[in-house]
């Protein structure tokens, strides 16, 4: 759905300038208000300000949900070297595509987001590790960071107040793993995109070995509001433990797939039949991936959910990044789990051993399954090597490769039966009827 | 462990059941119990070494005590109680109270699940695997892995690939513990080996053409190796690991003195792999020593030269080795004798020159033992020149990872030894010269192991008495009056000095001769005939001799030297020593 595309009931917060170009720039930034929050937060003082985040109950939108004004908090008070932010611009999450519009349109949003944060820190370097297939997201970005220098919001000496914060664009090299943060941190630094074990965590030892605190475009988007606005009007939106406003980003078998902002505890129902126009072709829903591909999938019947990270947990997935995969009818289970499967096995980095070998293995079964090859007995394996994918390695990418498959099974069972007894793919018939 | 003292009156790791009646354990450690043994360690241990400590063996693949450990083979998962997820115990420091379970339900099938993994694309070809026998795969999926495989799909394959120098990889069998990536960048300060792609396409490779090649300490890596994916090229197909003879033995080949295993086959040497000692080579050794066997294997192969066949009557000596003694007779001519008559012949002639003083020119490759009873005879006849010649390298070469450990550029094995009982280098840095300039006219000319190569038609041959104990008989055939056939250093008990003046034993690994004696046997008995001092029944007492002899060897004892050696009473400091 090409910008400008407003729905109703949105409540715009990041996404207000989305698809006008002269809020890219720095003049039309300003002109929109912008860097006040960061002149205004250098005024406040950097305990007042992660108080402040605190308060506002903003969660780390990269998936996990973490409380970023606690993460703020767990870097060293005393600064003994160098500290650094690093943006987690990584965005590669299949069904994934909030933080590339964020990249493209409000570039100074999240840079100012970014200060905020290095300033509350105490870090003098913000690193901005944009996914290297961003090529015009990071132009735009390169630009804004440019424009950012010349007009001494970045640097030795931002906004006149004596503070220095360097600003650094970074390009990945096309790697998924690359956005889990310390597999992130590795390929900052230049070494081999892979994750490291924690302890030490970031806060402590992260990049280049120094404290360091990685946050999520989207995340860091929403601090100049806060700290503008105050947190009571951003704790407003949203539900109790999910606060503020989220981008929903919705792709798969709708009439109007994009990004659309709302509170937290959006109705799932009301999103896919309302604001994006319900099922294409008039066809009949059968699943929902909520929260990007490694979360579990949902069936129909259980997507009359709210959209907060304690309803979707309930409801047995969690909403990650809120991108919410729409399937209808006419999709093989079998067929698309196996396509996700093949995806991490492409994308593990090979460290561990239960996802280097386990998610290829997967592949194979599943593969052997859609085409018709497969025996009952494939499926209880696939269980089993699920459970021994999970919770072994070093970082969760084989525990979301496993995901899909086991909550595949225990909720569309009977289309892998059907693969597996017919020879041939229950839902090719109702894709032609 | 300067002090040898110290190290007799030091006590090893407290028994584990010993804890509960002692007094409670100092601050800086903390106490956990692994599968019910308790055990105190010092803060920071990490459980896969606590466990070792109790007894308690963890299988593991990516960590090794040298390197850095990356906890990524998964394989050392343990049920740590209070903890939700399995723990790797290779990373995971013991906390006070722990209750470690590596038996557990979850543990062991954890281990089994990992194994499976291990093997979906392993080729299993253990019949043609050099490793077979000792491969950490074989054993561990031997004993904790399912007993048939799940998979039914089809195996990846790739080629053998030369990584250059001497070591060979075998894709099919990496389980991709990285080891060897980590050795070569830590231990070697060469990243000439990495990771290349990812996931289940990754393989361990070299940059381009760019290989191993030069690498001074790139073998170790094949040590390293959990499984048969790195081959050594020297010991490729050469022998099943099992039909070795394994004894512990110190590198000869230059004067660092690195721990070893001498690993024969048939009374062969198959090859030489290192030994841990902390003190000395850690766990690694260069290659230039690595692969400088082929010496300790003449005599033991048949070569075809001539040694002193026409004399001894029993056919061609197809070794060329010494096999008898032998005893210049009134015409001329060496003949074969039996021990006891050669002997008492030497004493004789000994005897006749008391006083006469000489020269004993000992080659530093014999152990301390032999080189202390040479210096002693030729102190009984009256004294005089104690010499060695020696061969030097160009540069050191220093072992970036660990600086204490280098190719020395003194690289005999001993001369460290021979200096400390007063022994001079002379000669150049080939090994060679010095030799026309001796004057030992009408004296004791005393030569152990060094092979004259360079020596002149007439060395030797205006001497009171030119007496030759080595393997080979070499250019001392000539003049000689005695050749008595010694073993060599791999061959019999004995110890060597190394640069530091670190004293450090060696076991007999091969076979020699059957009439061959050590050295130090055979001066002993000759000295007996000749002081009132009783011939030294073993290699133990003859170093206890030393002591008597040498102030530097002065207190020390085989039981002292123990694992990994002592100081000499009088050790140098190494320039590239950090530690001390």
């Amino acid at each position: 759905m090409a910008y400008p595309y407003r729905h109703e009931k949105e409540t715009r917060v990041l996404s207000e300038h989305f698809g006008d170009p002269v809020a890219r720039t720095l003049d039309g930034y300003r002109k929109r208000g912008g860097y006040q929050a960061l002149a205004r937060a250098i005024e406040m003082g950097r305990d007042a300000v992660i108080d402040e985040v605190k308060a506002s109950g903003l969660r780390g939108r990269g998936g996990a949900g973490f409380p970023t004004g606690v993460k703020w908090s767990f870097m060293p008070r005393e600064k003994k070297g160098p500290h650094y932010l690093v943006i987690n611009a990584d965005e590669s999450e299949p069904g994934a595509f909030k933080d590339r519009e964020l990249l493209r349109w409000t570039p100074h949003q999240m840079i100012e987001g970014a200060l905020i944060g290095a300033y509350a820190i105490q870090a003098e370097h913000v690193y901005i590790y944009c996914r290297g297939e961003f090529f015009e997201p990071a132009q735009v970005v390169a630009r804004a960071i440019e424009e950012a220098y010349n007009a001494g919001i970045a640097g030795r000496n931002v906004l006149g107040t004596g503070v220095a914060i360097d600003v650094t664009l970074h390009l990945g090299a096309g790697a998924y793993i690359c956005g889990e943060e310390t597999a992130q941190l590795n390929s900052l630094e230049g070494r081999r995109g892979q994750p490291r074990i924690k302890p030490p965590f970031p806060a402590v030892m992260g990049a280049f070995g120094r404290p360091t605190t990685i946050n999520n475009v989207e995340t860091v988007s929403a601090v100049p509001h806060i700290i503008n606005r105050g947190s009571a009007w951003y704790k407003g939106f949203g539900t109790e433990k999910s606060a503020g406003t989220k981008l929903y980003n919705v792709s798969g078998h709708v009439v109007r797939r994009g990004n659309f902002e709302f509170p937290l505890g959006f109705p799932m129902h009301e999103l896919i039949y309302d604001v994006c126009g319900g099922i294409r072709d008039g066809r009949q829903l059968k699943a929902v991936i909520p929260g990007g591909s490694s979360v579990p999938i949902l069936r129909a019947d259980e997507c009359d959910i709210d959209l907060d990270y304690e309803s979707v947990i309930a409801a047995g997935s969690m909403l990650g990044t809120a991108s919410v995969i729409v399937m209808d009818d006419r999709t093989c289970m079998v067929k698309q789990v196996r396509r996700m499967v093949d995806f991490y096995t492409h994308e593990s980095c090979g460290q561990c051993t239960p996802c280097r070998e386990g998610t290829a293995w997967l592949g194979k079964i599943l593969r052997r399954i859609e085409e018709g090859q497969g025996t009952e007995a494939d499926l209880d394996l696939l269980l089993d090597l699920s459970a021994n994918m999970t919770g072994t390695t070093i970082c969760v990418l084989s525990d979301s490769a496993a995901a899909p498959v086991v909550s595949s099974i225990a909720k569309f069972k009977d289309e892998y039966l059907g693969h597996i007894h017919d020879g041939a793919c229950p839902v090719a018939a109702v894709a032609v009827a | 462990m300067a002090n040898p003292k110290e190290a007799r009156d030091s006590a090893g790791p407290a028994p584990a059941g010993a804890a509960t009646a002692a007094p409670p354990p100092p601050a800086d450690t903390v106490s956990c119990t692994i599968d019910g043994v308790p055990v105190t360690v010092p803060k920071g241990t990490r459980i896969i070494e606590a466990a070792e400590i109790a007894g308690v063996g963890i299988s593991h693949y990516c960590y090794h005590p040298g390197l850095s450990a990356p906890a990524m083979c998964r394989q050392c998962l343990v049920e740590v109680q209070g903890m939700p997820k399995l723990q790797p115990a290779c990373v995971t420091t013991v906390a006070d109270g722990q209750v470690v379970l590596t038996e557990s339900d979850r543990s062991r099938a954890a281990r089994e699940s990992n194994l499976e993994f291990y093997l979906l694309n392993h080729p299993l070809d253990c019949p043609i695997c050099d490793k077979a026998g000792e491969c950490k795969l074989q054993d561990f999926t031997h004993a904790e892995g399912r007993s048939h495989g799940r998979s039914v799909e089809p195996k990846r394959v790739l080629n053998q690939d030369d990584f250059g120098g001497a070591v060979l990889y075998e894709g099919d069998r990496c389980i991709l513990c990285t080891r060897c990536v980590r050795f070569m960048r830590e231990v070697a300060g060469n990243d000439a080996l990495c990771v290349v792609q990812r996931g289940h396409r990754s393989v361990i490779d070299t940059f381009f053409e760019q290989g191993l090649e030069g690498d001074l300490w790139a073998s170790n890596i094949v040590d390293i190796c959990p499984v048969g994916a790195l081959l050594s090229k020297d010991f490729l197909h050469k022998a099943r690991v099992w039909d070795l003879d394994k004894e512990p033995s110190i590198c000869p080949n230059c004067s660092q003195g690195c721990n070893i295993t001498i690993e024969t086959r048939d009374n062969l040497v198959a090859r030489l792999r290192p030994r841990a000692n902390s003190d000395v080579n850690s766990y690694w050794m260069c290659d230039v020593g690595r692969y400088g066997y082929d010496w300790f294997n003449r005599g033991n192969v048949p070569t075809g030269t001539l040694g002193n066949a026409d004399t001894i009557g029993g056919g061609p000596n197809p070794t060329g080795r010494v096999e008898q003694p032998m005893v210049r007779d009134r015409t001329g001519r060496l003949r074969a004798a039996s021990w006891q008559e050669a002997v008492r012949a030497l004493v004789e002639r000994l005897t006749a020159l008391r006083g006469r003083g000489g020269v004993a020119l000992v080659s530093p490759m014999f152990a301390n033992e032999d080189a202390g009873l040479a210096a002693r005879l030729l102190e009984v006849l009256g004294g005089g020149e104690r010499l060695y010649r020696s061969e030097m390298a160009a540069e050191e070469v220093v072992c970036p990872g660990f600086p204490r450990l280098a190719r020395r550029r003194e690289l005999a094995a001993n001369g460290r030894g021979l200096s400390a009982m007063g022994f001079r280098r002379v000669g150049d840095d080939s090994g060679a010269g010095a030799l026309d300039a001796l004057d030992v006219t009408g004296k004791l000319l005393l030569v152990l192991g060094d092979d004259l190569a360079d020596s002149g038609e007439s060395f030797g041959a205006g001497a009171g008495l030119f007496v030759y104990l080595g393997a080979f008989p070499g250019a001392a055939e000539r003049n000689a009056d005695f050749i008595l056939p010694v073993t060599y250093f791999s061959e019999q008990e004995g110890t060597f000095t190394n640069l530091e003046g670190r004293v450090q034993r060696f076991w007999p690994a091969l076979e020699p001769p059957p009439l061959a004696r050590p050295a130090w046997q055979v001066l002993g008995v000759v000295l007996a005939g000749l002081e009132d001092a009783p011939a030294p029944a073993s290699a133990a007492s003859a170093f206890l001799r030393l002591g008597q002899l040498h102030d530097a060897f002065g207190g020390l004892s085989y039981d002292q030297l123990g694992a990994r050696g002592a100081l000499l009473n009088d050790p140098v400091r190494l320039a590239a020593d950090s530690r001390r």
